[in-house]
């Protein structure tokens, strides 16, 4: 009976862990970049990356586009698309929210001292759990807001001329 | 024409492993002694058939033969030969024939080695092993055939992407599978046993030497994926905890394991039942790491193309299989009756078998909890090196004792008189540990703890192999290298670990940058083309003021055509101390150049002991007796 007990206990578990599986299988598509697209922001919290104080959904300004880049002073390419960022930091009707992801605070501001700092706000996600909820892959990546807060266009890896010139069109609309 | 002939060795495969299961089965129900020669005669057909398709797809791939989907997806007639051959196995499908190859070779050999010895232990052995070749035929065919054709026939292919276009990362994948895939043999032999009331004694001689042939390519597979790592991914890490890299460990931890008790079965007719679920779970949880790699459950360097019918083809598989395989163990009604002496070679190996167990339960926890949170609460989390660093390096400690002490002790029962050496081995490693850290000065309890003891356990190996060389035979030889190749690579990891540097810098052409004691000048750059790609070479100057080194190290930027992709190359200067690792990346719209340079010590050594460790094992193959 004790042994039988055992047995129980261990085909629940493997079969617990095989469904699982089973439902691992079908939930991935859930975080595919396409779906994201508009849809309007879920509700984050990231800490600034300089101080303790906390960014919420609610801080995104009512009239203004917003693009959130996801970055790491460690990311080889995030160097690549900084120009672009810092001729984007420009326009006006954009600000432009940095997300550091998974990176050392020092060798952030490191970075953002050398190659200077496009961003209105910068934030740290210092687990990178944030950035899953805007279905991050790899870094760098790029988020354009509207100003409904609805997400319209997604950038994966580092922009080029060719991205600025949407994000600036896309602001400039209307 | 191509794809026909391809197809058709794929059925013909199918159709004698349907034979062969047939013709096991009905062999089995015979009162007949002997193994039915048409039995010989399909498999030596299979393995003929199955060889062909693969040496057919190789054929297709060094010819840029475009009509087949897999060859344009991933390869381009500029790519050198090398690459051309490995593009075989660079992808899912490819990878996926050369995985049935090795199932159907091992099949063969352990068929041919063993079918004299015990006729139904054979006989269900090879009817299993087609089973689980049939399984994995099927899905060739039906979801991943790379044979598949494609009309129009296009005049170029895509490419292989430029990161896999290696030598080491050619040979990864092959090697890996021989220890992945081998497992199923022995998996095959432990169902086979059960059901054939095979006595444990033979089973554990017959399956010891593929366990560890396995064991060996295994760990080769792993080293050789971890030097790729090391100098192609760029930031000088060797082993990030990837799911992927942790997909291939839990089977390595259960082949060590099995590899320490089946002598224990071998020798001492104990741990019957633990042999037997231990073959079963290495196949398993190999399996269960494809199902996570090929499905895209989990992101990393190593996924393929996703594909969930894919995913869903190897769960199902891997379902039946586990409940097959539970079936057939619990159906045993024998009861393992031993006693073991608390100071006896028994228990030590035993004792390996607990921390491999340990170190499986966490590696797998920490994989698949992430799947976990995914699935149950909707947030995902990602377990990174902290985790298994913080749980995993402690228990090291204890594991190494025993692994120095473990190989001495006889088997049965011993009184341990020994403490005299033993305490003065402590001694002295304590006192080397010492040496070294104020000589390097840095501290941290943990890892002179580990280091301490990775020194006990290669002394008291030396001291062991001494004696025994003194005394008689050389039959502890493959032991003792595993044993010390072990220590060694846990003493220069932490050691590395402990004293590797790090300097990230920008830098223009012509400066000079001064940190620390290091000066790195960037004296010149040049572009050179090269047979498929354009490579970018940075011409940098090391120089130490303290040490007073100069080194020179040229990174290179490499700029692929076919996919268009860049990558860089690290440049790395190896000697017996240290290793200097230099990455250039180029920042757009400046003159400037972002450059990392590590100085990472006895990487070398790292290596070195890991071959070391692996080539034990295969010396014991070779070594039989």
């Amino acid at each position: 009976m004790k042994i039988s007990f055992l047995k129980l206990i261990l085909i629940s578990l493997v079969a617990f862990a095989l469904i699982i599986f089973f439902l691992a299988l079908n939930i991935e598509k859930r975080y595919s970049t396409e779906k994201i697209i508009g849809k309007s922001v879920d509700n984050f919290e990231l800490e600034f990356l300089n101080n303790d104080k906390v960014f919420k959904k609610q801080d995104l300004a009512n009239d203004e586009f917003h693009l959130i880049n996801i970055w790491a002073s460690w990311c080889l390419p995030c160097r690549k698309e900084h120009p672009i960022l810092m001729t984007l930091k420009k326009e006006n009707k954009l600000k432009i929210i940095g997300m550091n992801f998974k990176d050392k605070k020092l060798n952030a501001n490191n970075f953002l001292r050398e190659l200077g700092n496009p961003y209105d706000f910068s934030l740290s996600d210092k687990d990178g759990t944030q950035s899953i909820l805007f279905g991050v892959y790899g870094i760098p990546e790029s988020i354009l807001i509207d100003k409904k807060h609805k997400i319209i266009r997604k950038f994966i890896g580092p922009l080029n001329v060719k991205d600025s010139e949407d994000i600036l069109q896309l602001v400039n609309e209307k | 024409m191509l794809s026909n002939l391809g197809n058709i060795l794929l059925f013909g495969s199918i159709f004698i492993t349907l034979s062969i299961i047939y013709f096991a089965y009905q062999n089995i129900k015979e009162k007949n002694i002997l193994i039915g020669k048409n039995l010989v005669y399909l498999s030596f057909f299979q393995i003929t058939f199955i060889i062909t398709s693969f040496l057919l797809l190789i054929f297709a791939f060094v010819f840029s033969d475009f009509s087949l989907l897999a060859v344009y997806q991933n390869s381009h007639t500029a790519k050198p030969i090398f690459y051309k051959i490995a593009g075989v196995w660079g992808n899912h499908e490819g990878s996926l024939l050369l995985w049935v190859n090795i199932m159907v070779i091992f099949s063969f050999s352990f068929f041919l080695f063993n079918y004299k010895l015990n006729k139904n232990y054979s006989l269900y052995t090879l009817l299993i092993q087609n089973i689980l070749i049939l399984g994995f035929l099927v899905f060739l065919i039906s979801n991943s055939n790379p044979f598949f054709k494609i009309l129009p026939i296009p005049l170029e292919g895509l490419g292989l992407n430029p990161i896999l276009q290696d030598p080491a990362l050619a040979i990864h994948p092959p090697l890996l599978y021989l220890g992945f895939v081998g497992s199923s043999i022995y998996f095959s032999a432990a169902m086979a046993a059960i059901l054939s009331n095979s006595n444990g004694k033979n089973f554990a001689s017959s399956i010891k030497v593929w366990v560890l042939i396995s064991w060996s390519f295994q760990s080769l597979g792993i080293i050789v994926g971890s030097i790729w790592a090391y100098y192609e991914l760029g930031w000088g890490g060797f082993w990030f905890w990837d799911p992927v890299e942790n997909a291939s460990l839990i089977p390595w931890f259960c082949m060590t394991a099995l590899a320490h008790s089946v002598l224990v079965l071998e020798k001492r007719g104990y741990l019957y039942n633990w042999v037997l679920i231990l073959s079963i779970i290495t196949f398993i949880s190999s399996v269960t790491g494809t199902f996570l790699v090929r499905s895209g459950i989990l992101n990393s360097v190593h996924t393929f193309a996703n594909d969930p019918a894919r995913g869903m083809y190897i769960l199902i598989f891997l379902s039946l299989m586990i409940f097959f395989s539970f079936v057939i163990f619990f159906k045993r009604k024998i009861s393992d009756n031993f006693y073991l002496e608390p100071i006896s070679k028994e228990t030590f190996i035993l004792s390996n078998n607990w921390f491999m167990m340990f170190y499986l339960a966490t590696v797998f926890i920490g994989t698949i909890y992430p799947i976990f949170t995914q699935v149950l609460y909707d947030t995902k989390i990602s377990v990174g090196p902290p985790f298994y660093n913080s749980v995993i390096a402690p228990i090291i400690i204890p594991f190494l004792i025993m692994m120095a002490i473990g190989p001495r002790i006889s088997w049965i029962k011993q009184k341990y008189n020994d403490f005299k050496s033993l305490i003065f081995i402590l001694i002295l490693s304590c006192v080397i540990n010492f040496l070294i850290f104020s000589f390097l000065k840095s501290y941290n309890l943990l890892s002179n703890l580990i280091i301490i003891s990775s020194l006990f356990l290669i002394l008291h190996s030396l001291k062991d192999f001494i004696i025994n060389s003194k005394t008689k035979s050389y039959y502890n030889l493959p032991s003792f290298l595993s044993h010390t190749g072990f220590g060694i690579l846990m003493l220069f990891i932490i050691l590395n670990h402990n004293f590797s540097k790090e300097y990230d810098l920008n830098i223009k052409v012509g400066e000079t940058k001064k940190i620390d004691n290091i000066e790195i000048k960037f004296k010149d750059l040049k572009i050179e083309k090269r047979e498929n790609y354009n490579a970018i070479i940075g011409n940098f100057n090391i120089l130490d003021l303290k040490k007073n080194y100069r080194k020179n190290l040229n990174p290179e930027i490499r700029i692929y055509d076919n996919p268009q992709t860049l990558t860089f190359e690290s440049a790395i200067k190896t000697n017996l101390k240290q290793d200097l690792y230099l990455t250039m990346s180029n920042i757009d719209g400046s003159d400037f150049y972002n450059v990392k340079f590590q100085i990472k010590p006895f990487m070398l050594w790292i290596w070195f002991a890991a071959l070391l460790t692996s080539s034990g094992a295969l010396l014991r193959t070779f070594l039989k007796k």
